[in-house]
């Protein structure tokens, strides 16, 4: 009697999560799919509000939206700098890594020690001297000013050095036995086997490349050379009210990334999951 | 999001695991040589943006704080002036204080949300992986695009919150065109972006639990609320530890977000430290203060971590 009062109880308590949690996944998913039904709602913003299933649907705020603006251009720039920083980033990271997690020498803990302390400071501190370097260097409005920054990602340095931590020695002593150098063990047995962290830190880096706003907005003050998150903040100054343009740009910029993520969702998630706690 | 900020290094035993061979000390000079040079090799590509990208410039920026310099013709030399002039700035408390209310609505908001979420996608539900990801998505969304989104959702005159509370028979307020909702407007918007992230930490951290603690928890007759108290949050406390860190670290240097919905206003009333920052250096002129006030963001940071590294003993629980 008391049991089946209980799993009558039971089954109660997991529809009720079943709903909240599906409602809530509604309510969290609701402003992506309002962004998509402003931008095909003509004149949406101005006086109007879009119906949630638009009467007049049309494309016509994304042709705009490349008749007016660079945007192809803008989207080459973010695709652009977002694959250099990626590539770079992996490179430094996972030499950094090797470096600390198979080259014992002499000041190793303080140098990692001033690595991570780093990653405390906020990118507004260096700001002002940041931009004088650059402009110093004759770097302003440059693709490598604005990359320059970004080649070195603590984070990165920090996830990967993890993986390798979990290699197996053996697997690199094995090797040396076999007459192979740091960099060919490094190349053929630890790279191999981080797979995965090299693919968290692919999307990480793509990532806030990709979203990246406030040194770009700094370095890059040519409209020929913006990326996607300033052009998106400048679409705001030039159509107030016209929120269809500035939703289709949304959208727009939105879409890579939402492919990449789909692509490697496993990755992303367990990514934050191992990043900081063990 | 910006990724430099995902991970925070848990400060207790978090040396390297493996114990690195002991160097021998008769190798020849020409063996250590080369063994130096490989550590050179392997460490430079990062350790040169670092220098030049990093450590070099806040130097810099400890040197401009202490001049007068319009980012065109010669510093001026004016030793504490700057921090002087903005200690005795009321808008420099304003702006600490607009970021210290961003922290204290938001920071409740994501931790409360995403426990509930982790604890509940953590048991037997259907459908999960696709729902851990529909929660996730807007992590990895640009703060602009969630700022810009949220500024329609909010918009006071046709966006679809009021129009909806409107049906309700509510007249919706201002949101960021009302001083007193322009920050509450931000923290909504900052909350649903980051609220998956918070999730996917704890729930990393709920599905570390050993479940015979619950187990011996229900044979102690312990309910619901009583587990939770006394089994899930202490044993939950390293996650919760580095949400915290990280949330107070990122809420300090709130940027992207404001100045896409509101710009700091109206009237100032969500004026934030970074955006006072940028205001300063880009608006004003004035790269003296603005590095000044960079700094002593850049010491109010260190210092609230200094002392959350000191307190974790208090109440985080390893094990």
């Amino acid at each position: 009697m008391d049991n089946r009062r209980l799993s009558r109880r039971g089954l109660i308590a997991a529809i009720v999560l079943h709903v909240v949690i599906i409602l809530g996944a509604i309510i969290m998913f609701f402003p992506f799919f309002w962004t998509i039904i402003t931008s095909i709602s003509p004149g949406a913003g101005l006086g109007v509000t879009p119906k949630l299933v638009p009467e007049n649907p049309s494309l016509g705020a994304y042709e705009r939206l490349f008749s007016e603006q660079p945007f192809g251009r803008i989207i080459l720039n973010s695709l652009g700098l977002a694959l250099v920083t990626t590539v770079v980033q992996l490179f430094t990271s996972a030499t950094a890594a090797y470096a600390f997690s198979r080259l014992p020498f002499r000041g190793q803990s303080a140098i990692f020690a001033i690595y991570l302390t780093t990653m405390m400071v906020p990118l507004q501190v260096l700001i002002v001297p940041l931009f004088v370097e650059l402009k110093t260097f004759g770097l302003l409005n440059t693709y490598l000013g604005a990359l320059l920054p970004t080649f070195a990602s603590i984070f990165g340095i920090f996830l990967l050095r993890q993986a390798i931590n979990q290699v197996p020695r053996e697997l690199d002593e094995a090797a040396t036995l076999d007459g192979a150098g740091h960099f060919q063990t490094f190349g053929r047995i630890i790279l191999p086997n981080i797979r995965p962290a090299l693919a968290t830190l692919t999307v990480f880096a793509f990532m806030s490349s990709w979203n990246s706003f406030l040194w770009p907005l700094v370095v890059l003050r040519k409209p020929e050379l913006q990326t996607l998150p300033i052009a998106l903040a400048g679409l705001q100054g030039q159509y107030t009210t016209e929120w269809d343009i500035i939703m289709a740009g949304s959208v727009v910029s939105v879409l890579p990334m939402l492919a990449l993520y789909i692509f490697a969702q496993k990755y992303v998630i367990q990514g934050v999951a191992s990043s900081g706690i063990k | 999001m910006s990724v430099s900020y995902v991970t925070i290094p848990v400060p207790e035993g978090e040396t390297s695991p493996i114990k690195p061979p002991r160097r021998r000390r008769n190798a020849t000079p020409r063996v250590r040589a080369t063994y130096a040079l490989t550590v050179l090799a392997f460490l430079l590509p990062s350790a040169i943006p670092i220098v030049l990208f990093v450590l070099g410039p806040m130097v810099a920026a400890a040197w401009v704080s202490l001049h007068q310099w319009n980012l065109l013709s010669p510093m001026t030399f004016v030793g504490f002036d700057n921090y002087a002039k903005l200690l005795a700035d009321p808008r420099t408390a304003d702006v600490f204080l607009h970021t210290g209310y961003y922290i204290l609505g938001y920071l409740p908001l994501v931790y409360i949300g995403g426990l509930a979420l982790a604890m509940a996608l953590n048991t037997a539900l259907k459908g999960r992986s696709l729902l851990r990801g529909v929660y996730f998505l807007p992590v990895v969304t640009s703060w602009i695009v969630v700022a810009l989104v949220w500024r329609w959702l909010l918009n006071p005159s046709n966006g679809i919150v009021n129009t909806v509370l409107g049906f309700f028979g509510i007249d919706g307020p201002g949101w960021w065109t009302d001083p007193a909702w322009a920050m509450p407007s931000i923290i909504l918007a900052s909350s649903w972006k980051d609220l998956g992230f918070v999730m996917v930490i704890l729930l990393a951290g709920l599905q570390a639990i050993n479940t015979d603690y619950y187990d011996a928890a229900k044979v102690d007759g312990a309910g619901w609320w009583r587990r939770l108290f006394s089994v899930t949050l202490p044993l939950l406390s390293p996650s919760t530890f580095f949400v915290i860190v990280i949330s107070l670290i990122n809420g300090f240097q709130v940027f992207d977000q404001v100045y896409a919905m509101t710009g700091g206003g109206p009237n100032g009333a969500s004026q934030v430290v970074v955006q006072q920052i940028y205001d300063l250096t880009f608006r004003y002129q004035r790269a003296g203060e603005a590095s000044a006030l960079s700094w002593m963001l850049f010491m109010v940071i260190l210092a609230i971590t200094l002392i959350q590294v000191r307190g974790q003993k208090k109440w985080v629980t390893y094990g």
